[in-house]
């Protein structure tokens, strides 16, 4: 099959690989129909992110058609589903608690060596996302594994295009769940860091979940004028300075929950990549961690902090101080997407949110390699990029 | 469960004891019975599955069995290893006979909890292999115990919950390389 597949910074090429088969019990094989390319591959792409290899296959949102199943599988060759981004085993103590990002046995016993020795405890399995979770090949490819078919694909009604479901298989959740971290109360004024497609899905649900104002803060023009769309107020950082904005929009009190949907997006990275990641940083200017610490100082006092931001390893100059004197609340974390996955699919029925509208460009997997050039460069434009595998045979 | 004097850490953990022998402890909590658990872990032929480098564990008698492990060049070491002591539902221990090439012992115990599963500790004690040869061997076979506790163990709860081994092979060669 074809396959895009990572060779190093900046290198990243369509091979020609072996097709997947079944290895385990509970494993479906998929056609992939659609597979979006995500903020966090350019971290990929830029080489920042270790314990990848020369020939990974990317790709952590992805859809498609059941074409094989293993014996325990519960998927019918034929379906079309979405697969969340995070692989979870649905049967251990995480999972029973809906703690699916959490899962312990998605991560081969090897590859969670790593994560032990970073965070305390290993990683949860990913697909396409280097080898300290997993080593999992990803969906921007012809075909796909996907382990724990019976537990972790969505099934798609029949009818329903591709473009309104496959963002359920990261980002919208991860939105959604951003918001539901901030608990949000009805007449709250929440601020969102970073208008990229999660902060974008964070506006949408916090209206979902009841504030009275949304404030989405960025500087591409666009994505502002996307934010505005759903009905955010919205600050622009370079034109604006943003906390004593929000001061003033809020009447001095500070916004009553606030979320970063910036973060480094960087999985794991080590301390000494840290720095430079910040510095090299593409979403929000040259201090990445500044979101964060923004976020805190502009919290009202005893507010909530919700955090879907992906962050690696340490920073400096974190707020602990803010953070207890003004006794906020702090939730974070990869998101449960397994949990997410049945409301939202329902809600993107009822027409309740909007996903397509993020899609900027969509294009055949054999042009994926410009897609992530065009996605490095071009980050005001360029919102989502979506490959289509079915289109180098339709061309 | 052992400790010492002073508070209720195990001894493994501890920083100021030296004992005799290397002593790796490890827990891992498994959302299965006990008696599910021991019953595997008794019938030991099972834990090629969950072990590394295993090429045969062959039941002798009811307490003994041989195991043959791969070494470097295809070369195989073996032993015989006897159980010590049994407690079904509830604990195993084991010792590797005398002329074993790293000389090991281990227990493993199965304790119920009333809404997480089962904890699973396993304690193994050994003596730190001696000279060159001993360490490449050691190397060689991963018998760092450590790291071998750490996989196992990792293993072990991924079968026994999940029903498999998770792996990243994308097909059925790949998977045959990784077991080799």
């Amino acid at each position: 099959m074809r396959a895009l597949a990572w060779h190093g910074k900046h290198d990243v090429r369509v091979d020609t690989v072996d097709d997947p088969e079944i290895v385990n019990p509970r494993d479906a094989i998929l056609k992939v129909t659609s597979t979006a390319i995500c903020g966090s591959d350019l971290h990929l792409y830029d080489g920042y992110i270790p314990t990848m290899k020369a020939g990974d296959i990317l790709g952590h949102e992805f859809m498609g058609e059941v074409v094989d199943v293993g014996v325990e599988s519960t998927l019918e060759i034929g379906q079309r589903v979405v697969v969340p981004f995070t692989l979870a085993c649905g049967r251990c103590y995480h999972c029973n608690k809906q703690q699916h990002a959490a899962c312990d046995n998605g991560n081969p016993a090897d590859n969670q060596d790593i994560g032990e020795k970073l965070y305390g405890h290993g990683m949860p399995g990913l697909f396409g996302y280097s080898h300290m979770t997993g080593g999992y090949a990803g969906g921007q490819a012809e075909y796909v594994r996907v382990p724990f078919s019976d537990v972790g694909p969505i099934v798609i009604p029949d009818g329903v295009d591709d473009d309104k479901v496959l963002f359920l298989s990261d980002i919208l959740p991860t939105g959604w769940q951003a918001a539901e971290y901030a608990e949000i109360e009805p007449g709250d004024t929440v601020a969102v860091w970073g208008c990229g497609p999660v902060g974008l899905f964070a506006v949408q649900s916090a209206f979902l979940m009841g504030a009275e104002r949304v404030i989405a803060i960025d500087h591409f023009p666009h994505r502002l004028e996307l934010a505005r769309h759903f009905g955010a107020e919205t600050i622009n950082f370079e034109e604006s300075a943003t906390y004593d904005a929000l001061m003033v929009m809020t009447g001095g009190i500070g916004p009553d929950a606030v979320i970063d949907a910036v973060g480094l997006e960087a999985h794991g990275a080590f301390v000494d990549n840290i720095v430079d990641q910040i510095k090299v940083s593409t979403f929000l200017g040259t201090d990445r961690t500044h979101a964060i610490r923004q976020a805190i100082i502009a919290c009202r006092k005893g507010g909530r902090v919700s955090m879907p931001a992906v962050y690696g390893g340490f920073v400096d100059k974190f707020p602990l101080g803010a953070l207890m004197e003004k006794g906020l609340t702090l939730r974070t974390g990869q998101t449960n997407v397994q949990k997410y996955m049945p409301g939202l699919l329902a809600a993107i029925m009822e027409g309740k949110i909007d996903t397509s509208f993020l899609i900027s460009h969509r294009m055949g997997l054999e042009d994926a390699p410009q897609g992530y050039k065009l996605f490095h460069d071009e980050q005001d434009r360029t919102t989502k990029i979506v490959l289509k595998p079915g289109m180098d045979m339709a061309a | 469960m052992p400790h010492n004097d002073h508070d209720d850490a195990p001894v493994a953990t501890s920083k100021t004891a030296s004992p005799e022998r290397e002593l790796v402890m490890r827990a891992v909590t498994i959302n299965r019975s006990a008696s599910d658990l021991y019953d595997f872990w008794r019938d030991f032929p099972n834990l090629a599955r969950i072990m590394d480098n295993i090429v045969s564990i062959e039941p002798i008698n009811g307490t003994r069995s041989r195991w043959v492990v791969r070494g470097p060049g295809g070369t195989e070491y073996e032993w015989v290893s006897t159980v010590t002591k049994d407690v079904p539902g509830e604990e195993i221990t084991w010792q590797a006979e005398g002329d074993a090439e790293i000389a090991n012992s281990g227990r493993i115990c199965f304790r119920e909890t009333h809404d997480r599963g089962t904890v699973v500790t396993a304690t193994i004690a050994y003596d730190p292999p001696a000279g060159v040869v001993g360490k490449v061997i050691a190397k060689v076979l991963q018998r760092e115990p450590e790291l071998q506790a750490r996989r196992d163990l990792r293993r072990f709860k991924q079968l026994m919950e999940a029903g498999e081994i998770a792996t990243n092979a994308r097909n059925a060669r790949m998977r045959a390389e990784e077991m080799n």
